[in-house]
């Protein structure tokens, strides 16, 4: 393992991306890793403002057909390497909007997505699960 | 050979030395890394959490120079050049400073003068990045920035002329240094106090904290001025920043705070200073970028203009 892959799991910078049709409450539980109780800040993990910072792609909400497009840009400024993480039962597949008119398409239809995190909403437990496995398969290890 | 006295070659490498590894580049860049953690650490512990460990922040830059760069369109020279810039006038300080204080008498008259200057172009190269990067935030966030310099720049420069009268005219940080050891400190005194009080809250603008961070707020404008950066010139901007934040406070302990320059004393007064700043920036909320002028150019001038006053009556 090098020393950049080393560096990148140790300071992974979230962008994240809230893509339309959601209840939001998998945001506010995504805020619970900043706190104190979870505070992920201690594995170099911070949320940054700007796509073109970002190491990772948070993704909450099943896809609307209008952010769909705007969300595969989003992954597109981002600097590779660059990860992406499906969060919640909608942007996993498309949740209770499953048979919506407006939510054309799954989140792994659309760009690659590394890790799922499932859930409605994902306890922070689950989410710092996913994070490790998410870092696991960055050092390539099963 | 005399000691103290070089031949011309053996003196060129002598400033590339001090330029590149200590106190320059590479010291300064440690240095500032660490208070970069230091500045984390203490805000975590403010809001009551644990906090990254000590080597984060070097850890960031490494992984920042792995990734990939993406230039925007528009001018690109401009956009890769400029964050060189703020990087090569911010070791410059750091190299005059930490030369001022190893050496005192060995620096040039007026070299307080150069500092201000020099003090500028990183600001200056943030505002030319983002203009370049096309980015409508960017040049939000670029016409704030241009704003706060006008804003603090004038409070600043007072507060360095009250220092400037009260060591006897000296343009010299090494004989204003050597002044402070003879006579005692300046912040003893009651004009050189309230101009250390005005100087913390310039650096504070000029660090780009909070409550004067809104050129980069990243809740409204996403990073502003630096949202189109990543990878390599991301990495110059902070270590940039890091060594801004090694070279202010040291600044400041030159100008006012120099009667004992011991390696711990000055350790100590560096630590106390990056510790206050770091408090005041958790514990405030950020301001708009008109009440900034008006508290920099109103209540902070005032202020100023008093230890002016003062210091020329010799208090």
């Amino acid at each position: 393992m090098g020393l950049k892959t080393k560096a990148l799991t140790k300071s992974l910078w979230v962008f994240h991306l809230c893509a339309g049709g959601s209840c939001n409450n998998c945001d506010i539980e995504i805020l619970d890793l900043l706190t104190p109780r979870f505070d992920v800040e201690r594995f170099g993990i911070v949320l940054v403002g700007s796509a073109r910072h970002a190491d990772v792609l948070l993704v909450t909400g099943s896809l609307t057909r209008k952010a769909a497009p705007r969300a595969r840009r989003v992954y597109e400024q981002m600097p590779k390497p660059g990860l992406v993480v499906a969060c919640g039962a909608c942007a996993l597949g498309r949740g209770i909007f499953n048979e919506g008119y407006n939510t054309p398409c799954r989140l792994d239809e659309l760009m690659p997505v590394d890790v799922y995190i499932p859930g409605c909403p994902p306890k922070p437990e689950a989410m710092i699960a996913g994070i490790a496995k998410l870092i696991n398969k960055v050092k390539g290890q099963k | 050979m005399v000691k103290g006295r070089f031949t011309a070659a053996e003196k060129e490498m002598k400033l590339l030395f001090n330029y590149i590894i200590f106190p320059g580049f590479l010291f300064s860049a440690v240095i500032g890394l660490i208070s970069g953690w230091v500045d984390r650490k203490v805000t975590a512990r403010v809001q009551w959490r644990v906090g990254p460990p000590w080597y984060q922040n070097f850890i960031d830059i490494i992984k920042l120079l792995g990734k990939e760069i993406i230039v925007p369109q528009g001018s690109k020279i401009t956009f890769l050049l400029s964050p060189l810039f703020g990087l090569l006038s911010a070791v410059l300080v750091a190299t005059i400073l930490g030369n001022a204080f190893i050496s005192p008498l060995e620096g040039f008259i007026g070299d307080i003068i150069v500092v201000l200057y020099l003090l500028v172009i990183p600001a200056i190269s943030i505002i030319i990045g983002a203009f370049s990067s096309r980015n409508c935030l960017a040049s939000v966030g670029a016409s704030r920035e241009m704003k706060l310099i006008l804003a603090y720049e004038l409070p600043f420069i007072l507060a360095i002329i009250v220092v400037l009268i009260k060591s006897a005219g000296a343009l010299q940080i090494g004989s204003i240094i050597n002044y402070q050891i003879n006579f005692g400190s300046h912040l003893s005194s009651p004009s050189g106090a309230l101009a250390f009080i005005v100087a913390m809250l310039c650096i504070q603008a000029k660090l780009d904290f909070v409550p004067f961070d809104m050129s980069e707020a990243e809740q409204e404008i996403m990073g502003g001025t630096l949202i189109e950066y990543s990878g390599l010139p991301l990495a110059i901007f902070k270590l940039t920043k890091a060594i801004l934040l090694y070279t202010l406070p040291l600044l400041l302990i030159s100008l006012f705070w120099a009667n004992e320059i011991g390696v711990w004393a000055l350790i100590g007064k560096y630590i106390l200073l990056l510790v206050i700043i770091v408090l005041v920036k958790n514990t405030n909320p950020r301001m708009r970028i008109d009440q900034t002028i008006k508290f920099f150019w109103g209540p902070v001038t005032v202020v100023v203009t008093i230890a002016l006053i003062l210091a020329l009556f010799g208090l």
